[in-house]
C-alpha cells in the first residue's frame, strides 16, 4: 500500500506528508483486525465521491449538463452536489450540446475547470467540433498559451435495448486524436482514481463510463477512499497474472475477461488479463511486457471493430515485439453492424464471455479443453 | 341493432357518406358541425385562422375512437414494459394524443411527418396497426421495424412517416430537407417536423429553419410543448418559452394541443401556408401524463396536483367526449362499450405480437447498406460470425 503512493507520488514532501496520513490508518486497521479491503463501493457512489472531493478541494471546478443538478444526475451520478455547491457550480443545461460544450470549452480557456457531463456520449457528436478542434488542439495552436483543463465524462458503449443510436463506442474515435486524453475506468477503483486524475490534468480528457457498471460494487481500500487517492494517467493495470495468453480489454470487457480467464484457467490455460484503464495514452509498455511473457494476444473491445483501439494494440505489438509473437493477434470487438434492438440479435452484436474464451484458444492452438497442468 | 354493430366494425377513419335517420344512437354523420376552439388561437407575423372549426358527427367520433386507441395502447405499453417485455427506452404519449389525431385529419398520406423518439402514436395516425407497433416494443420479428429499431425508431414510409428519431432535435433539419425535397418535386405537399420544448432551443433547429425560409420550403415545424425537457421545466431551459414565436423572421401560431379541433384548424392552415410561402412554426400547448420515460417517474419535478389539473380540466380525450355528448352524437353506454372494445382489440393486438417470434439472427446483418457489394460483415468473434452484405 505505501509502496503503491511511492510509486504515484514520486518522492519529495508530498510523500512524506501522504505517508503520515496513511501510517495512522494503517495502524488503526491493524489494531481492529480489518483487512485492508473491507469495503465495497459502487462505481456510482465511486464517481459522485470523486465530484465531490475535488469540488471541495479547487473552486474552479464546475459542473455542467442535462439532468446534473436538480434532476440529481439522470443517472444519479451527481447526487447530492446542487445541494453542497449550489446552482453557480452545478448547472442544468438546455439541451443544447454544441452550445453548452462550447461554453465549457471556453470556460476552460479562461482558467476554469469544467466537468461537462454528455447524458451519453452519442449525444457528444453534436458538440465533436468543439471537443477536438476547440479543445484537443488549442495548447498546440497556441504554442502552448491555451491549455483546457477540461473533463468531458458520461456513459459510452452499448446498455440494454437502447438500439442503434444510442450504443456507440467512441473510444477509438476520440483515441484518434493528439491533444485528448481517454480513460475508461472499470472498477470502483479505477472510477475515483482517473476521474480525480482527469480533473487535476491541465488537458482535455475525454472519461468513459459505462451504464451497466453503474450499480456494480467493488472492494475498495482505505487507499482509494482517501481523498488524495489518485492513478496515474497512461498506466494499465495487470487485473490477472498469467503466462500464456495476454487479454486486452477496457471498461465493461474487464469483468468479461476475467470471466474467460477463469473458464480458461480450468482448462489449463493461465491468461493474463489487462486493464488498460487508459486508451490515450495508450500503455504500450505494459502491453508490450506481457506479449514478451506470454507470447499470445487477445484484444477485445465492444465498439466496432474497423480502425478499432485492438487494431492499434496489434501494430503496436508488431512493431515492438513481433518476434515475440508465437500466434496471430486474435481480435474479439462489437459486431460490424449498428446495433439491433430485438434481444436476440442485440446480444449477438456484443462480445460475450465464450467468444474470448473461443478467441484466447485459438491463440493458444487449442481446440479442446486440456486438463490442468503442473 | 345490427346497423350499429355494422358500425362500430368500421374502421374508424373510414365512416360511409350515408345519410342516416335523425335518431340513430352513434351518429356517423358527415353532416357540417361548427365548433368553436377552447381558445383563439395566437398569432406570430401572420392572421390567424378562425376559431370556428368546420367538423362531422362522424369525424368527432372518429377523433374520440382514434386517440382512445392511442391512450390504450401507451398505458398498455406501460404494462408490459414493468413486466420487462419492452426493454431499453420507453417515451409514452398519452396526454398528447389530441396533436396526432388532428393533424392526421388536416392533411394527407403524401404529406410528410417526421418527429422524435415518442412516436408510436404518430406511427398509429398514420396508418400503422397495433399488432406491428407491439411487436416492435417487444423486439419481435413482426415489428414494424422487424424488431431492430425497437420504441424510438417506428417508420412507415409507405405512409410518409419517416420516424421515430433519438437524437433530440435531429428530426428537425431532416424535416426540412423531406420538404425541400417536396418542393423539388413540385408535389405541393408539406411536412411536419415534430419537436418537444427541449429540443426547440437545439441550434439546428435554427440553421435549418433559416435556410427552409430563404429557400421557401413547405416546412412546418411542430413543438409540442409539453412544459417539460425531461427533468427541465420550460422556463428553466429556455429564455423565451414562447416557441411559436421562436422562427423570429418565420410566421408562427399558438394552438391548445388538447383541442384536437384546434389542431386540425392550425394544420390545414399551416399546410396551405407553407405550401404557398415556406415554413412555419406552430406550438401546440399540450402536455404527458406520464414522465419523461419510463424510467422517470415523472413526479419529482411536477406535483402530482399539476399532472391531475391537467387530466381533469384538458384531457383531449375527455373533451371530445363532452362535445359527443353536448350535440347527441351517442349515449355515455355507447362510448363505453366503445371503450371497451378498444380495450379488448388492444389485448388481442398484445397477444398476437406475443406470438411472433424474435427475429432470425441473420437479420444481425441485414440492411446495414442498401448495396453492399459483397463485402463482408462481422460478429463480435470475425472467425466464428461473419456474413456477406449483398
Amino acid at each position: 500500500m505505501l509502496g503503491a503512493a511511492r510509486r504515484q507520488l514520486g518522492s519529495g514532501p508530498m510523500l512524506g506528508q501522504v505517508l503520515q496520513r496513511l501510517r495512522p490508518a494503517a495502524a488503526t486497521n491493524a489494531a481492529r483486525g480489518y483487512s485492508a479491503a473491507a469495503k465495497e463501493m459502487t462505481v456510482r457512489d465511486a464517481l459522485n465521491s470523486a465530484l465531490d472531493e475535488e469540488m471541495s478541494a479547487d473552486p474552479s471546478v464546475f459542473l455542467m449538463g442535462e439532468e446534473v443538478g436538480e434532476y440529481q444526475g439522470a443517472y444519479k451520478i451527481t447526487k447530492g452536489l446542487l445541494d453542497k455547491y449550489g446552482p453557480d457550480r452545478v448547472l442544468d443545461t438546455p439541451i443544447t450540446e454544441a452550445g453548452f460544450t462550447g461554453i465549457g470549452v471556453g470556460a476552460a480557456y479562461q482558467g476554469l475547470r469544467p466537468v461537462v457531463e454528455f447524458m451519453t456520449f452519442n449525444f457528444s457528436m453534436q458538440a465533436i467540433d468543439h471537443i477536438i478542434n476547440s479543445a484537443a488542439k488549442s495548447n498546440y495552436m497556441s504554442a502552448g498559451q491555451i491549455s483546457v483543463p477540461i473533463v468531458f465524462r458520461g456513459p459510452n458503449g452499448a446498455a440494454a435495448g437502447v438500439g442503434a443510436q444510442h450504443s456507440q463506442c467512441y473510444a477509438a474515435w476520440y483515441a484518434h486524436v493528439p491533444g485528448l486524453k481517454v480513460l475508461t475506468p472499470y472498477s470502483a477503483e479505477d472510477a475515483r482514481g482517473l476521474l480525480k486524475a482527469a480533473i487535476r490534468d491541465p488537458d482535455p480528457v475525454i472519461f468513459l463510463e459505462n451504464e451497466l457498471l453503474y450499480g456494480e460494487s467493488f472492494p475498495v481500500s482505505a487507499e482509494v477512499l482517501d481523498s488524495s487517492f489518485c492513478l496515474p494517467i497512461g498506466k494499465a493495470k495487470i487485473e490477472r497474472e498469467g503466462k500464456d495468453v495476454t487479454i486486452t480489454a477496457f471498461s465493461k470487457m474487464v469483468g468479461y475477461a476475467l470471466q474467460a480467464a477463469e473458464i480458461l484457467s480450468k482448462e489449463g490455460i493461465s491468461a493474463e488479463v489487462i486493464n488498460l484503464r487508459s486508451i490515450r495514452p495508450l500503455d504500450r509498455a505494459a502491453i508490450n511486457a506481457s506479449v514478451r511473457k506470454t507470447n499470445r494476444l487477445v484484444t477485445v473491445e465492444e465498439g466496432f471493430p474497423q480502425h478499432g483501439v485492438g487494431a492499434e494494440i496489434c501494430m503496436s505489438v508488431v512493431e515492438e515485439c513481433f518476434e515475440y509473437l508465437d500466434a496471430p493477434v486474435e481480435r474479439i470487438a462489437g459486431a460490424d453492424v449498428p446495433m439491433p434492438y430485438a434481444a436476440n440479435i442485440e446480444r449477438m452484436a456484443v462480445p460475450q464471455v465464450d467468444d474470448i474464451v473461443r478467441a484466447a484458444k485459438r491463440a493458444c492452438y487449442r481446440a479442446v479443453p486440456m486438463a490442468a497442468t503442473a | 341493432m345490427a346497423a350499429a354493430a355494422l358500425l362500430r366494425r368500421l374502421p374508424a377513419s373510414r365512416a360511409p357518406a350515408t345519410a342516416f335517420m335523425a335518431a340513430r344512437p352513434i351518429s356517423d354523420s358527415t353532416a357540417s358541425l361548427t365548433i368553436e376552439t377552447s381558445v383563439p388561437f395566437t398569432a406570430h407575423l401572420v392572421d390567424p385562422p378562425s376559431r370556428d372549426v368546420t367538423t362531422s358527427p362522424a369525424e368527432l367520433m372518429t377523433f374520440f375512437r382514434d386517440m382512445s386507441v392511442m391512450r390504450r395502447m401507451e398505458i398498455a405499453a406501460d404494462s408490459l414494459y414493468k413486466a420487462k417485455l419492452i426493454r431499453g427506452f420507453c417515451h409514452l404519449y398519452d396526454g398528447q394524443e389530441a396533436v396526432a389525431v388532428g393533424m392526421e385529419a388536416a392533411i394527407t398520406r403524401n404529406d410528410s411527418i417526421i418527429t422524435a423518439y415518442r412516436d408510436h402514436c404518430i406511427y398509429l395516425a398514420r396508418g400503422g396497426d397495433l399488432v406491428s407497433a407491439f411487436a416492435e416494443l417487444m423486439g419481435r420479428e413482426a415489428g414494424c421495424s422487424r424488431g431492430k429499431g425497437g420504441s424510438m425508431h417506428f417508420y412507415k414510409k409507405d405512409a410518409n412517416f419517416y420516424g421515430g428519431h433519438g437524437i433530440v432535435g435531429a428530426q428537425v433539419p431532416l424535416g426540412c430537407g423531406l420538404a425541400f425535397a417536396q418542393k423539388y418535386k413540385k408535389e405541393d405537399t408539406a411536412t411536419f417536423a415534430l419537436y418537444g420544448d427541449g429540443a426547440a432551443n437545439q441550434g439546428q433547429l435554427f440553421e435549418a429553419l433559416n435556410i427552409s425560409a430563404l429557400w421557401k420550403l413547405p416546412a412546418i415545424l411542430v413543438c409540442e410543448n409539453n412544459h417539460y425537457g425531461m427533468g427541465t421545466a420550460e422556463w428553466r431551459a429556455a429564455k423565451s418559452p414562447a416557441y411559436y414565436k421562436r422562427g423570429d423572421y418565420v410566421p408562427g401560431l399558438k394552438v391548445d394541443g388538447m383541442d384536437v379541433l384546434a389542431v386540425k384548424q392550425a394544420c390545414k392552415f399551416a399546410k396551405d401556408h407553407a405550401v404557398a410561402n415556406g415554413p412555419i412554426v406552430l406550438e401546440m400547448d399540450t402536455y404527458r401524463y406520464h414522465g419523461h420515460s419510463m424510467s422517470d417517474p415523472g413526479s419529482t419535478y411536477r406535483t402530482r396536483d399539476e399532472i391531475s389539473g391537467v387530466r381533469q380540466e384538458r384531457d383531449p380525450i375527455e373533451r371530445v367526449r363532452k362535445l359527443i355528448y353536448a350535440y347527441d352524437l351517442a349515449t355515455a353506454a355507447e362510448l363505453k362499450d366503445m371503450e371497451k372494445e378498444i380495450r379488448k382489440d388492444v389485448d388481442a393486438a398484445i397477444a398476437k405480437a406475443k406470438e411472433s417470434s424474435m427475429p432470425d439472427t441473420s437479420e444481425l446483418f441485414t440492411n446495414v447498406y442498401k448495396k453492399g457489394f459483397g463485402v463482408e460483415s462481422f460478429g463480435p468473434d470475425r472467425k466464428e460470425m461473419r456474413a456477406t452484405l449483398p
